[in-house]
Protein backbone atom coordinates (compact mmCIF):
# COMPACT_ATOMS: atom_id res chain seq x y z
CA UNK A 1 0.00 0.00 0.00
CA UNK A 2 1.38 3.33 -0.95
CA UNK A 3 0.67 6.85 0.23
CA UNK A 4 1.11 9.53 -2.15
CA UNK A 5 1.39 13.56 -0.02
CA UNK A 6 1.38 16.50 -0.90
CA UNK A 7 3.69 18.53 0.31
CA UNK A 8 2.83 22.26 1.65
CA UNK A 9 5.01 24.13 -0.35
CA UNK A 10 5.12 28.54 -0.87
CA UNK A 11 6.85 30.20 -2.98
CA UNK A 12 9.57 27.55 -3.73
CA UNK A 13 10.44 26.56 -0.12
CA UNK A 14 9.14 24.12 2.21
CA UNK A 15 6.70 24.34 4.94
CA UNK A 16 9.02 21.58 6.88
CA UNK A 17 6.25 21.84 10.10
CA UNK A 18 3.15 21.04 7.99
CA UNK A 19 4.51 18.49 5.99
CA UNK A 20 5.81 16.71 8.50
CA UNK A 21 3.08 16.72 10.58
CA UNK A 22 1.13 15.34 7.51
CA UNK A 23 3.96 12.42 6.80
CA UNK A 24 3.44 11.63 10.49
CA UNK A 25 -0.23 11.09 10.17
CA UNK A 26 0.31 9.31 7.00
CA UNK A 27 3.31 6.69 7.40
CA UNK A 28 0.44 4.57 9.28
CA UNK A 29 -0.77 4.28 6.16
CA UNK A 30 1.87 3.00 3.81
CA UNK A 31 4.79 4.00 1.88
CA UNK A 32 4.97 7.59 1.57
CA UNK A 33 6.16 9.36 -1.52
CA UNK A 34 6.32 13.56 -0.87
CA UNK A 35 4.91 15.42 -3.99
CA UNK A 36 7.17 18.68 -3.76
CA UNK A 37 4.70 20.69 -6.77
CA UNK A 38 5.69 24.65 -7.66
CA UNK A 39 7.18 27.09 -10.01
CA UNK A 40 10.42 25.98 -8.39
CA UNK A 41 10.22 22.98 -6.01
CA UNK A 42 13.76 21.24 -6.12
CA UNK A 43 14.87 22.76 -2.91
CA UNK A 44 11.31 21.79 -1.19
CA UNK A 45 11.64 18.57 -2.66
CA UNK A 46 15.62 18.12 -1.18
CA UNK A 47 14.21 19.42 2.08
CA UNK A 48 11.17 17.14 2.38
CA UNK A 49 13.52 13.80 1.70
CA UNK A 50 15.17 14.53 4.90
CA UNK A 51 11.79 13.67 7.16
CA UNK A 52 12.28 10.92 8.50
CA UNK A 53 9.50 8.35 7.44
CA UNK A 54 9.54 9.31 3.77
CA UNK A 55 10.72 6.66 1.02
CA UNK A 56 10.31 8.61 -2.20
CA UNK A 57 10.03 12.09 -3.22
CA UNK A 58 8.98 13.33 -6.27
CA UNK A 59 9.69 16.76 -7.85
CA UNK A 60 7.40 18.37 -10.28
CA UNK A 61 8.17 21.92 -11.61
CA UNK A 62 6.05 24.05 -13.78
CA UNK A 63 5.22 27.76 -13.96
CA UNK A 64 1.52 26.83 -13.69
CA UNK A 65 2.16 24.76 -10.34
CA UNK A 66 3.67 28.59 -9.22
CA UNK A 67 1.11 29.39 -7.13
CA UNK A 68 -0.48 26.28 -6.47
CA UNK A 69 -3.45 27.02 -8.27
CA UNK A 70 -6.22 24.36 -7.92
CA UNK A 71 -7.09 23.17 -11.25
CA UNK A 72 -3.51 22.37 -12.50
CA UNK A 73 -2.27 20.85 -8.96
CA UNK A 74 -5.23 18.87 -9.16
CA UNK A 75 -4.67 17.61 -12.93
CA UNK A 76 -1.15 16.74 -11.61
CA UNK A 77 -1.97 14.87 -8.75
CA UNK A 78 -4.42 12.59 -10.84
CA UNK A 79 -2.33 11.91 -13.37
CA UNK A 80 0.33 10.43 -10.46
CA UNK A 81 -2.41 8.68 -8.68
CA UNK A 82 -2.39 5.04 -10.30
CA UNK A 83 -0.53 3.01 -7.66
CA UNK A 84 -1.27 5.01 -4.75
CA UNK A 85 -4.46 3.85 -1.93
CA UNK A 86 -4.24 6.91 -0.18
CA UNK A 87 -3.40 10.94 -1.16
CA UNK A 88 -2.92 12.71 1.67
CA UNK A 89 -2.02 16.75 2.10
CA UNK A 90 -1.55 18.46 5.59
CA UNK A 91 -4.85 20.35 5.89
CA UNK A 92 -3.44 24.26 4.69
CA UNK A 93 -5.65 26.28 2.79
CA UNK A 94 -4.36 25.33 0.06
CA UNK A 95 -5.02 21.91 0.23
CA UNK A 96 -8.34 22.18 1.36
CA UNK A 97 -8.40 24.36 -2.21
CA UNK A 98 -6.64 21.16 -3.93
CA UNK A 99 -7.68 17.86 -2.20
CA UNK A 100 -12.18 18.13 -2.85
CA UNK A 101 -11.01 19.09 -6.22
CA UNK A 102 -8.62 15.64 -7.06
CA UNK A 103 -11.61 13.65 -5.00
CA UNK A 104 -14.04 14.10 -7.25
CA UNK A 105 -11.70 13.75 -10.27
CA UNK A 106 -11.70 10.56 -8.90
CA UNK A 107 -14.98 10.10 -7.91
CA UNK A 108 -14.50 9.40 -4.50
CA UNK A 109 -15.32 11.15 -1.26
CA UNK A 110 -12.92 13.77 0.41
CA UNK A 111 -11.45 12.95 4.16
CA UNK A 112 -11.43 16.61 5.37
CA UNK A 113 -9.60 17.70 8.33
CA UNK A 114 -8.86 14.35 10.00
CA UNK A 115 -7.44 14.14 13.73
CA UNK A 116 -7.00 10.74 13.57
CA UNK A 117 -6.44 7.34 12.31
CA UNK A 118 -7.79 4.24 13.21
CA UNK A 119 -6.89 1.68 10.02
CA UNK A 120 -6.45 2.12 6.48
CA UNK A 121 -10.46 3.13 5.91
CA UNK A 122 -11.64 4.48 9.20
CA UNK A 123 -10.84 7.96 10.22
CA UNK A 124 -11.83 10.37 12.95
CA UNK A 125 -12.65 13.89 12.22
CA UNK A 126 -13.86 16.79 14.05
CA UNK A 127 -17.31 17.83 12.83
CA UNK A 128 -19.50 20.58 13.98
CA UNK A 129 -16.87 22.74 14.91
CA UNK A 130 -15.41 20.53 16.73
CA UNK A 131 -18.37 20.25 19.09
CA UNK A 132 -18.56 16.19 18.05
CA UNK A 133 -15.98 14.02 16.70
CA UNK A 134 -17.06 11.63 13.94
CA UNK A 135 -15.48 7.86 12.90
CA UNK A 136 -15.89 7.33 9.62
CA UNK A 137 -15.20 4.49 7.04
CA UNK A 138 -15.03 4.73 3.30
CA UNK A 139 -15.67 2.43 1.28
CA UNK A 140 -13.77 4.33 -2.14
CA UNK A 141 -10.98 2.69 -3.18
CA UNK A 142 -9.08 5.10 -3.10
CA UNK A 143 -8.74 7.48 -0.20
CA UNK A 144 -8.19 11.29 -0.41
CA UNK A 145 -7.46 12.65 3.04
CA UNK A 146 -6.33 16.68 4.19
CA UNK A 147 -4.84 15.61 8.01
CA UNK A 148 -5.47 18.39 10.38
CA UNK A 149 -1.89 19.24 11.59
CA UNK A 150 -2.45 20.40 15.48
CA UNK A 151 -3.32 16.73 16.06
CA UNK A 152 -0.18 15.20 14.80
CA UNK A 153 3.23 15.44 15.86
CA UNK A 154 5.61 16.15 13.37
CA UNK A 155 8.33 13.54 12.06
CA UNK A 156 11.46 14.03 12.65
CA UNK A 157 14.59 14.53 10.69
CA UNK A 158 16.83 11.98 9.35
CA UNK A 159 15.67 10.41 6.65
CA UNK A 160 17.44 10.39 3.09
CA UNK A 161 14.86 9.52 0.77
CA UNK A 162 15.92 9.16 -3.03
CA UNK A 163 14.59 12.48 -5.06
CA UNK A 164 12.97 11.69 -8.78
CA UNK A 165 12.02 14.93 -10.91
CA UNK A 166 9.06 14.38 -12.80
CA UNK A 167 7.11 15.99 -16.24
CA UNK A 168 4.07 17.68 -15.34
CA UNK A 169 0.93 17.82 -18.03
CA UNK A 170 -0.38 20.94 -20.46
CA UNK A 171 -1.92 23.66 -17.83
CA UNK A 172 -5.51 23.04 -17.93
CA UNK A 173 -5.88 27.17 -17.99
CA UNK A 174 -8.22 28.04 -16.18
CA UNK A 175 -7.02 30.75 -13.50
CA UNK A 176 -4.27 32.56 -13.27
CA UNK A 177 -2.39 34.29 -10.59
CA UNK A 178 -2.53 37.84 -10.05
CA UNK A 179 -0.88 38.82 -6.61
CA UNK A 180 -0.22 37.68 -2.78
CA UNK A 181 -0.38 40.10 -0.41
CA UNK A 182 0.95 38.22 2.95
CA UNK A 183 1.97 40.00 5.76
CA UNK A 184 5.59 40.14 6.47
CA UNK A 185 6.48 39.47 10.12
CA UNK A 186 8.90 38.05 12.19
CA UNK A 187 7.18 36.39 14.70
CA UNK A 188 6.41 32.66 14.28
CA UNK A 189 3.94 31.29 12.04
CA UNK A 190 0.67 30.85 13.71
CA UNK A 191 -0.23 27.55 13.26
CA UNK A 192 3.12 25.74 13.94
CA UNK A 193 4.49 28.54 16.70
CA UNK A 194 5.24 27.03 20.12
CA UNK A 195 3.42 29.66 22.28
CA UNK A 196 0.25 31.81 20.68
CA UNK A 197 -1.38 34.97 22.27
CA UNK A 198 -4.59 35.80 21.09
CA UNK A 199 -6.82 39.07 21.68
CA UNK A 200 -10.43 39.09 21.29
CA UNK A 201 -13.22 41.70 21.56
CA UNK A 202 -12.33 42.50 25.17
CA UNK A 203 -9.12 44.31 23.52
CA UNK A 204 -11.73 46.84 22.38
CA UNK A 205 -9.20 48.13 19.08
CA UNK A 206 -6.49 47.55 16.36
CA UNK A 207 -4.55 49.93 18.43
CA UNK A 208 -4.67 48.33 22.07
CA UNK A 209 -3.67 45.15 20.02
CA UNK A 210 -0.36 46.21 20.52
CA UNK A 211 -0.71 45.10 23.74
CA UNK A 212 -1.14 41.65 22.70
CA UNK A 213 1.71 41.79 19.86
CA UNK A 214 4.21 43.12 22.78
CA UNK A 215 2.97 40.12 25.47
CA UNK A 216 3.88 38.14 22.11
CA UNK A 217 7.17 39.20 21.35
CA UNK A 218 8.15 38.82 24.88
CA UNK A 219 7.62 35.33 24.60
CA UNK A 220 8.63 34.79 20.92
CA UNK A 221 4.92 33.88 20.44
CA UNK A 222 2.63 34.01 17.37
CA UNK A 223 -0.12 36.37 17.26
CA UNK A 224 -3.54 35.25 17.13
CA UNK A 225 -7.57 36.44 17.39
CA UNK A 226 -10.82 35.13 17.77
CA UNK A 227 -13.29 35.89 15.17
CA UNK A 228 -15.22 38.90 17.00
CA UNK A 229 -11.97 40.86 17.04
CA UNK A 230 -11.08 39.86 13.33
CA UNK A 231 -15.05 41.07 12.92
CA UNK A 232 -14.32 44.22 14.60
CA UNK A 233 -11.34 45.10 12.41
CA UNK A 234 -8.83 44.63 15.49
CA UNK A 235 -6.43 42.26 13.79
CA UNK A 236 -6.51 40.92 10.05
CA UNK A 237 -8.34 37.83 9.13
CA UNK A 238 -5.05 35.58 8.88
CA UNK A 239 -4.79 35.56 12.69
CA UNK A 240 -8.26 34.49 13.45
CA UNK A 241 -7.99 30.73 15.43
CA UNK A 242 -11.40 29.18 15.11
CA UNK A 243 -13.49 26.88 13.10
CA UNK A 244 -13.40 29.29 10.90
CA UNK A 245 -9.92 30.55 10.90
CA UNK A 246 -7.13 28.55 11.71
CA UNK A 247 -6.86 25.77 14.03
CA UNK A 248 -3.56 25.70 16.74
CA UNK A 249 -2.10 23.52 19.39
CA UNK A 250 0.45 25.21 20.58
CA UNK A 251 2.49 24.52 24.20
CA UNK A 252 1.18 27.44 25.42
CA UNK A 253 -1.87 29.22 24.36
CA UNK A 254 -2.56 32.85 25.96
CA UNK A 255 -5.88 33.98 25.31
CA UNK A 256 -6.59 37.58 26.25
CA UNK A 257 -10.26 38.85 26.33
CA UNK A 258 -11.50 36.49 24.23
CA UNK A 259 -14.70 34.95 26.28
CA UNK A 260 -14.63 31.53 24.58
CA UNK A 261 -17.34 31.35 21.85
CA UNK A 262 -17.42 27.50 20.86
CA UNK A 263 -16.26 28.61 17.33
CA UNK A 264 -12.89 29.44 18.80
CA UNK A 265 -12.52 26.66 21.68
CA UNK A 266 -13.04 24.52 18.60
CA UNK A 267 -9.41 26.15 17.46
CA UNK A 268 -7.31 26.17 20.17
CA UNK A 269 -8.98 23.86 23.07
CA UNK A 270 -6.20 21.39 21.88
CA UNK A 271 -3.40 23.51 23.10
CA UNK A 272 -0.84 22.00 26.11
CA UNK A 273 -1.20 24.87 28.26
CA UNK A 274 -3.74 27.45 28.20
CA UNK A 275 -3.96 30.91 29.96
CA UNK A 276 -6.97 32.89 30.18
CA UNK A 277 -7.07 36.39 31.04
CA UNK A 278 -10.70 37.95 31.53
CA UNK A 279 -12.74 40.45 33.50
CA UNK A 280 -15.94 38.61 33.44
CA UNK A 281 -15.31 35.58 35.55
CA UNK A 282 -18.49 33.57 34.13
CA UNK A 283 -16.92 33.84 30.20
CA UNK A 284 -16.41 29.98 29.34
CA UNK A 285 -12.93 30.69 28.13
CA UNK A 286 -12.03 30.01 31.85
CA UNK A 287 -13.92 26.35 31.59
CA UNK A 288 -10.91 25.42 28.76
CA UNK A 289 -8.39 26.99 30.66
CA UNK A 290 -5.62 25.53 33.21
CA UNK A 291 -4.81 28.67 34.32
CA UNK A 292 -6.81 31.52 34.93
CA UNK A 293 -6.69 35.12 35.53
CA UNK A 294 -9.91 37.41 36.45
CA UNK A 295 -8.23 40.90 35.64
CA UNK A 296 -8.66 43.90 33.53
CA UNK A 297 -6.25 42.96 30.80
CA UNK A 298 -5.25 46.78 30.16
CA UNK A 299 -3.38 46.18 33.70
CA UNK A 300 -2.49 42.59 33.82
CA UNK A 301 -1.06 41.92 30.11
CA UNK A 302 1.34 44.74 30.34
CA UNK A 303 2.19 43.54 34.06
CA UNK A 304 3.06 40.18 32.70
CA UNK A 305 4.65 41.36 29.82
CA UNK A 306 7.15 43.28 32.05
CA UNK A 307 7.72 40.23 34.86
CA UNK A 308 7.93 37.19 31.93
CA UNK A 309 11.66 36.91 31.05
CA UNK B 1 -25.83 36.38 -16.27
CA UNK B 2 -27.58 33.72 -14.67
CA UNK B 3 -26.46 33.09 -10.63
CA UNK B 4 -26.81 29.71 -9.55
CA UNK B 5 -26.73 29.89 -5.67
CA UNK B 6 -26.64 26.31 -3.38
CA UNK B 7 -28.00 26.86 -0.01
CA UNK B 8 -28.04 24.19 2.60
CA UNK B 9 -29.99 23.72 5.90
CA UNK B 10 -27.93 23.28 8.58
CA UNK B 11 -28.42 23.66 12.82
CA UNK B 12 -28.30 27.06 13.42
CA UNK B 13 -25.38 28.55 14.47
CA UNK B 14 -26.56 29.89 17.84
CA UNK B 15 -27.48 26.17 18.89
CA UNK B 16 -25.65 24.35 20.88
CA UNK B 17 -24.84 20.38 19.64
CA UNK B 18 -25.88 17.82 21.70
CA UNK B 19 -24.33 14.56 20.52
CA UNK B 20 -26.52 11.40 21.08
CA UNK B 21 -26.17 9.48 23.18
CA UNK B 22 -26.35 6.22 21.58
CA UNK B 23 -23.46 7.92 19.17
CA UNK B 24 -25.01 7.31 16.04
CA UNK B 25 -24.93 11.36 15.48
CA UNK B 26 -25.80 14.89 16.62
CA UNK B 27 -29.45 15.48 17.78
CA UNK B 28 -31.88 17.32 15.25
CA UNK B 29 -35.07 16.82 16.30
CA UNK B 30 -36.91 19.56 17.16
CA UNK B 31 -33.61 21.99 16.86
CA UNK B 32 -33.87 25.01 15.57
CA UNK B 33 -32.19 24.84 11.64
CA UNK B 34 -31.36 27.80 9.48
CA UNK B 35 -29.45 28.70 6.29
CA UNK B 36 -25.66 27.84 6.36
CA UNK B 37 -23.93 31.34 7.46
CA UNK B 38 -21.89 30.82 4.69
CA UNK B 39 -24.46 30.04 1.83
CA UNK B 40 -26.41 33.34 3.10
CA UNK B 41 -23.30 35.58 2.30
CA UNK B 42 -23.24 33.42 -0.89
CA UNK B 43 -27.07 34.39 -1.73
CA UNK B 44 -26.16 37.98 -0.48
CA UNK B 45 -23.39 38.53 -3.12
CA UNK B 46 -25.74 37.48 -6.08
CA UNK B 47 -28.09 40.12 -5.08
CA UNK B 48 -25.47 42.91 -4.61
CA UNK B 49 -24.45 41.69 -8.58
CA UNK B 50 -27.73 41.94 -9.56
CA UNK B 51 -27.99 44.94 -8.32
CA UNK B 52 -24.73 46.20 -9.69
CA UNK B 53 -26.44 44.99 -13.03
CA UNK B 54 -24.16 41.79 -13.64
CA UNK B 55 -26.45 39.06 -12.82
CA UNK B 56 -29.72 39.04 -14.25
CA UNK B 57 -31.62 36.25 -12.61
CA UNK B 58 -30.79 34.46 -9.16
CA UNK B 59 -31.33 30.82 -8.98
CA UNK B 60 -31.48 28.97 -5.46
CA UNK B 61 -30.95 25.40 -4.90
CA UNK B 62 -31.44 22.93 -1.87
CA UNK B 63 -30.41 19.55 -1.76
CA UNK B 64 -31.56 17.32 1.70
CA UNK B 65 -34.82 16.76 2.72
CA UNK B 66 -38.11 18.40 1.91
CA UNK B 67 -37.84 21.08 4.61
CA UNK B 68 -34.77 22.77 3.12
CA UNK B 69 -37.69 24.34 0.97
CA UNK B 70 -37.81 26.83 4.06
CA UNK B 71 -34.14 27.86 3.13
CA UNK B 72 -34.84 28.23 -0.24
CA UNK B 73 -38.05 30.40 1.06
CA UNK B 74 -35.26 32.43 2.76
CA UNK B 75 -33.12 32.95 0.37
CA UNK B 76 -35.83 34.25 -1.97
CA UNK B 77 -36.79 36.49 0.66
CA UNK B 78 -33.81 37.84 0.53
CA UNK B 79 -33.86 38.63 -2.88
CA UNK B 80 -33.30 35.19 -5.03
CA UNK B 81 -35.65 35.04 -8.08
CA UNK B 82 -36.44 31.40 -8.11
CA UNK B 83 -36.12 28.03 -6.24
CA UNK B 84 -35.16 24.47 -6.71
CA UNK B 85 -35.70 22.48 -3.81
CA UNK B 86 -34.04 18.55 -4.69
CA UNK B 87 -35.04 15.64 -1.92
CA UNK B 88 -33.15 13.37 -1.52
CA UNK B 89 -33.36 12.09 2.39
CA UNK B 90 -36.56 11.98 4.82
CA UNK B 91 -34.80 11.67 7.58
CA UNK B 92 -33.42 15.26 8.95
CA UNK B 93 -30.34 13.31 10.23
CA UNK B 94 -29.34 11.96 6.52
CA UNK B 95 -26.69 14.21 5.50
CA UNK B 96 -26.28 14.12 1.54
CA UNK B 97 -21.76 13.87 0.95
CA UNK B 98 -20.20 16.66 -1.14
CA UNK B 99 -19.74 14.39 -4.00
CA UNK B 100 -23.40 13.84 -4.07
CA UNK B 101 -24.27 17.27 -3.76
CA UNK B 102 -22.05 18.45 -6.39
CA UNK B 103 -23.12 15.67 -8.93
CA UNK B 104 -26.75 16.86 -8.92
CA UNK B 105 -25.56 20.49 -8.60
CA UNK B 106 -23.56 19.53 -12.12
CA UNK B 107 -26.71 18.14 -13.47
CA UNK B 108 -28.88 21.22 -12.53
CA UNK B 109 -25.78 23.58 -14.01
CA UNK B 110 -26.09 21.50 -17.15
CA UNK B 111 -30.19 22.28 -17.59
CA UNK B 112 -29.93 25.95 -16.53
CA UNK B 113 -26.76 27.11 -17.80
CA UNK B 114 -25.36 29.59 -15.09
CA UNK B 115 -22.34 31.85 -16.21
CA UNK B 116 -21.54 31.89 -12.49
CA UNK B 117 -22.17 29.10 -8.69
CA UNK B 118 -21.40 31.27 -6.01
CA UNK B 119 -20.93 28.68 -2.53
CA UNK B 120 -20.50 28.74 1.04
CA UNK B 121 -16.86 27.77 1.27
CA UNK B 122 -18.33 25.13 4.32
CA UNK B 123 -21.42 24.34 5.77
CA UNK B 124 -21.32 24.38 9.68
CA UNK B 125 -22.37 20.97 10.12
CA UNK B 126 -19.63 18.15 8.21
CA UNK B 127 -17.18 21.45 8.33
CA UNK B 128 -16.21 19.41 4.75
CA UNK B 129 -15.38 22.41 2.88
CA UNK B 130 -15.44 20.32 -0.16
CA UNK B 131 -18.92 20.68 -2.52
CA UNK B 132 -17.68 24.00 -4.64
CA UNK B 133 -14.24 22.55 -5.36
CA UNK B 134 -15.97 19.13 -6.27
CA UNK B 135 -18.55 21.02 -8.77
CA UNK B 136 -15.88 22.60 -10.35
CA UNK B 137 -13.85 19.37 -10.68
CA UNK B 138 -17.07 17.92 -12.64
CA UNK B 139 -17.46 20.54 -14.55
CA UNK B 140 -14.32 21.33 -15.47
CA UNK B 141 -14.64 25.33 -14.36
CA UNK B 142 -12.64 27.22 -12.83
CA UNK B 143 -12.62 27.81 -9.23
CA UNK B 144 -11.83 30.28 -6.72
CA UNK B 145 -12.16 29.45 -2.96
CA UNK B 146 -12.49 31.09 0.28
CA UNK B 147 -13.32 34.63 -1.29
CA UNK B 148 -13.14 38.02 0.84
CA UNK B 149 -13.44 40.06 -2.61
CA UNK B 150 -15.05 39.24 -5.92
CA UNK B 151 -15.47 41.46 -9.29
CA UNK B 152 -16.90 40.02 -12.18
CA UNK B 153 -15.83 41.56 -15.49
CA UNK B 154 -17.31 39.94 -18.34
CA UNK B 155 -15.52 36.90 -19.38
CA UNK B 156 -13.52 36.73 -16.00
CA UNK B 157 -13.63 37.59 -12.80
CA UNK B 158 -11.13 38.85 -9.74
CA UNK B 159 -10.73 36.84 -6.67
CA UNK B 160 -9.17 37.72 -3.46
CA UNK B 161 -8.87 34.54 -1.35
CA UNK B 162 -7.92 34.11 2.42
CA UNK B 163 -5.32 31.86 2.37
CA UNK B 164 -2.65 30.82 5.24
CA UNK B 165 0.04 33.73 6.04
CA UNK B 166 -2.86 36.31 4.26
CA UNK B 167 -4.51 37.42 0.68
CA UNK B 168 -4.08 35.47 -2.54
CA UNK B 169 -6.22 37.15 -5.35
CA UNK B 170 -6.48 35.11 -8.52
CA UNK B 171 -7.80 35.84 -12.19
CA UNK B 172 -10.87 33.28 -13.46
CA UNK B 173 -11.97 31.96 -16.18
CA UNK B 174 -15.93 32.52 -16.52
CA UNK B 175 -18.17 30.18 -16.04
CA UNK B 176 -16.69 29.90 -12.72
CA UNK B 177 -17.36 27.99 -9.46
CA UNK B 178 -16.65 30.94 -6.44
CA UNK B 179 -17.09 29.64 -2.87
CA UNK B 180 -17.35 32.55 -0.27
CA UNK B 181 -15.52 32.88 2.88
CA UNK B 182 -16.87 35.21 6.15
CA UNK B 183 -15.63 38.93 5.28
CA UNK B 184 -16.93 39.11 1.85
CA UNK B 185 -20.21 41.13 3.31
CA UNK B 186 -22.75 41.04 6.07
CA UNK B 187 -26.00 39.16 4.59
CA UNK B 188 -29.05 41.29 4.58
CA UNK B 189 -32.12 40.23 6.48
CA UNK B 190 -35.58 40.03 4.77
CA UNK B 191 -37.91 42.32 5.22
CA UNK B 192 -41.22 40.96 6.38
CA UNK B 193 -43.11 42.65 2.94
CA UNK B 194 -40.23 40.65 0.79
CA UNK B 195 -40.86 37.52 3.33
CA UNK B 196 -44.69 37.58 2.09
CA UNK B 197 -43.70 38.07 -1.59
CA UNK B 198 -41.29 34.94 -1.46
CA UNK B 199 -44.48 32.61 -0.65
CA UNK B 200 -45.33 33.54 -4.52
CA UNK B 201 -41.84 32.82 -5.84
CA UNK B 202 -41.67 29.90 -8.17
CA UNK B 203 -39.98 27.04 -5.99
CA UNK B 204 -39.86 23.91 -8.04
CA UNK B 205 -39.92 20.36 -6.65
CA UNK B 206 -37.46 17.87 -7.80
CA UNK B 207 -35.81 14.08 -6.23
CA UNK B 208 -32.08 12.71 -6.87
CA UNK B 209 -33.65 10.28 -8.68
CA UNK B 210 -34.82 12.64 -11.55
CA UNK B 211 -31.10 13.90 -12.18
CA UNK B 212 -30.06 10.13 -12.07
CA UNK B 213 -27.58 10.53 -9.19
CA UNK B 214 -26.74 8.07 -6.65
CA UNK B 215 -26.65 9.74 -3.35
CA UNK B 216 -25.34 6.76 -1.28
CA UNK B 217 -23.09 7.61 0.92
CA UNK B 218 -19.34 6.88 0.50
CA UNK B 219 -18.16 7.41 4.19
CA UNK B 220 -19.96 4.57 6.36
CA UNK B 221 -20.76 6.63 9.80
CA UNK B 222 -19.34 4.01 12.43
CA UNK B 223 -19.72 6.75 15.41
CA UNK B 224 -20.54 10.23 16.60
CA UNK B 225 -18.81 11.00 19.75
CA UNK B 226 -18.21 13.98 21.93
CA UNK B 227 -15.03 15.29 21.85
CA UNK B 228 -12.95 14.62 24.97
CA UNK B 229 -13.22 17.27 27.75
CA UNK B 230 -10.27 19.22 28.95
CA UNK B 231 -9.62 18.52 33.11
CA UNK B 232 -10.82 21.88 35.09
CA UNK B 233 -8.01 24.12 35.83
CA UNK B 234 -7.16 27.04 38.46
CA UNK B 235 -8.04 30.35 38.80
CA UNK B 236 -4.99 32.42 40.12
CA UNK B 237 -5.06 35.97 42.18
CA UNK B 238 -2.22 37.69 40.03
CA UNK B 239 -0.11 38.57 37.84
CA UNK B 240 3.09 37.40 39.89
CA UNK B 241 0.75 33.85 40.60
CA UNK B 242 0.30 33.27 36.90
CA UNK B 243 4.02 33.93 35.82
CA UNK B 244 4.76 31.40 38.91
CA UNK B 245 2.68 28.90 37.68
CA UNK B 246 3.71 28.90 33.96
CA UNK B 247 7.23 29.09 35.16
CA UNK B 248 6.34 25.49 37.42
CA UNK B 249 5.02 23.94 34.45
CA UNK B 250 8.17 24.83 32.39
CA UNK B 251 5.57 26.75 29.77
CA UNK B 252 7.71 30.28 29.91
Amino acid sequence: MAVLLLAEVTGGELSVDATAKAVSAAKALGDVTVLAAGASAAAAGEAAAKIDGVSKVLVAEDASLGHRLAEATAALIVSLADGYEHIVAPATTDAKNVMPRVAALLDVMVLSDVSGVVDGSTFERPIYAGNAVQTVKSKDAKKVITFRTSTFDAAGEGGAAPVETISVGANPGLSEWVEDKVAASDRPELTSAGIVVSGGRGVGSEADFKLIEALADKLGAAVGASRAAVDSGYAPNDWQVGQTGKVVAPQLYVAVGISGAIQHLAGMKDSKIIVAINKDEEAPIFQVADFGLVADLFQAVPELTEKLG
Amino acid sequence: MKVLVPVKRVIDYNVKVRVKADGSGVDLANVKMSMNPFDEIAVEEAIRLKEAGKADEIVVVSIGVKQAQETLRTALAMGADRAILVVAADDVHTDIEPLAVAKILAKIVEEEQPGLVLAGKQAIDNDMNATGQMLSALLGWSQGTFASELNVEGDHALVTREVDGGLQTIKVKMPAIITVDLRLNEPRYASLPNIMKAKKKPLDEKTAADYGVDVSPRLEIVKTEEPPARAAGIVVGSVDELVAKLKEAGAV
